[in-house]
């Protein structure tokens, strides 16, 4: 989405400096602003709200909103793990590791910021603070073309822990997929701050569908689905989280969720892998052109 | 909705048995912030000593771990982290004296068995709107476990800070009776 404070495209080469700079400034204004698209669909929601207590919780994070971006503080004190996706094109020269500058980045903008540190050193072995929200969870990926985008989401740990992937066997089909998202909005959706973004990946592999739900929640709520079959049942799905009545904050109420971005994938024969990648409220995250993808992008 | 109902920190405990799942209560004075490695050693101190450390019995516990003070205030943003992760420590707390505690998101039956054993109270806080809720918070203080961070027990002050009955001393349930489909 386009943001005047943020780095615009360049012409030519790609530098892992460049790639640093982008992503403190991405982290900085994340922290902050409640991304626009996720704001407009709350304030859609809150128009649409009938219950006097949804109504309120919807006020209260439209007013949070603005009160993050007047006062500069966080939306959520849980500024999360950073999770940096670069796609770049494979006509582009890459120099060297071009996610060199990119932990630095994410110190310096987590400790100027004043933002949240809440990485551990080591899921099991070491559970210390590593006290810069260091390391940053950083992947890169090739694109047709000569373009560079960066990805940048500050991803909280509510929503990320009421995530999670099924495999499912291929004859569960549909109804299937259906049951895996209902279920765990169902049981997790109160840890998650609802009105949630819910991410659905369908196909891949047991480590890429988690992915696929992932990246699905980069995308700009209200804008197309893939396809349109993939948007029928986007929209299935939101009416029926939107049916279980739980609310915005879990309190009650018809906004369960603002959006379902559903991605999907080739898979093997025997399989139908299955992930959910809720996204909360206060969806924090940046795609940013780094180099101009031109034509056909 | 009703007017929220405003009560003052430390709790008295008869107050608590007039609560209902689903009020809107607002709460003013000293609570402290205690998160998972603070409920693993808080739980450690109580198995060691058989009572609360740092004077906690009759006090509130938030879940929460703040962002740095920033922009004149105590601290950046605070709000509320899931509560189920803390329901291996809660009733062992409430038993020794824990009054109630504030997070977001279901407890187990435990949780809910030990507020009506206890006289105890969970309370719901919105979750995401952590740059408001911190203008409820009036001061901060680091009382212990430093090397945590964030995690670090620390006692602040709440202005008409505002939550919801989750678990009332019955043991009513609001976030159930909503998956319910109940009018609460």
């Amino acid at each position: 989405m386009e943001d005047e404070n943020m780095p615009a495209a360049q012409p030519g080469a790609l530098t892992a400096d460049a790639v640093a700079d982008a992503v403190y400034r991405a982290v900085r204004r994340c922290a902050t602003h409640l991304r626009p698209d996720v704001l407009a669909a709350m304030q859609a929601a809150r128009k649409d709200e009938t219950q006097p207590r949804a109504q309120s919780v919807l006020d209260c994070l439209l007013e949070n909103a603005r009160i993050g971006q007047e006062d500069g503080v966080p939306i959520c004190q849980d500024t999360g793990t950073c999770w940096v996706r670069l796609e770049v094109g494979e006509e582009l020269l890459i120099p060297g590791n071009i996610l060199s500058g990119v932990n630095d980045a994410v110190a310096r903008a987590y400790t100027d910021g004043r933002l949240r540190m809440s990485v551990v050193a080591d899921a099991l072995l070491d559970r210390t603070n590593t006290g810069d929200n260091t390391p940053a969870f950083a992947e890169i990926a090739l694109r047709p073309g000569r373009g560079a985008t960066l990805h940048v989401l500050l991803k909280g740990g509510g929503s990320d822990n009421a995530s999670r992937v099924v495999m499912l066997a291929p004859g569960a089909g549909w109804e299937g997929v259906k049951k895996v998202v209902l279920d765990c909005v169902r049981e997790k959706a109160a840890n998650a701050c609802p009105p949630l973004i819910v991410g659905v990946g369908v196909g891949a592999t047991f480590d890429k569908v988690a992915g696929l739900a992932k990246h699905a929640l980069l995308r700009e709520v209200g804008a197309p689905a893939a396809s349109p079959r993939a948007a029928e049942r986007e929209a299935e799905l939101l009416s029926a989280i939107n049916a279980t009545g739980i609310g915005p904050a879990a309190l009650g109420g018809g906004a369960t969720a603002l959006a379902v971005h559903l991605e999907t994938a080739p898979c093997h024969i025997a399989a139908l892998p299955v992930a959910v990648n809720m996204g909360c409220s206060a969806m924090r995250s940046a795609s940013i052109e780094l180099i101009d993808w031109g034509e056909g992008k | 909705m009703s007017e929220p109902v405003r009560l003052n920190l430390p709790l008295d405990k008869s107050q608590l048995a007039n609560l209902k799942a689903g009020q809107e209560v607002r709460l003013t004075g000293p609570c402290y912030t205690m998160r998972d490695a603070g409920h693993a050693r808080a739980l450690e101190a109580l198995e060691h000593t058989g009572e609360l450390p740092f004077g906690l019995a009759g006090q509130t516990l938030f879940y929460a771990g703040p962002t740095p003070a920033a922009a004149g205030r105590p601290l950046g943003s605070v709000g509320p982290t899931t509560a189920s992760r803390m329901d291996f420590a809660t009733p062992q707390l409430m038993q020794a004296g824990i009054a109630a505690c504030i997070g977001k998101g279901k407890r187990n039956q435990a949780v809910i068995d030990a507020c009506v054993e206890n006289c105890a109270v969970y309370f719901a806080a919105v979750g995401g709107i952590a740059a408001l809720l911190a203008k409820h918070v009036t001061a901060s203080e680091t009382v212990a476990w430093d090397d945590l961070g964030t995690e670090a027990l620390r006692r602040i002050m709440l202005d008409d800070f505002p939550v919801f009955v989750a678990v009332d001393t019955a043991g009513r349930d609001l976030y159930r009776a909503i998956e319910n489909g109940e009018d609460i």
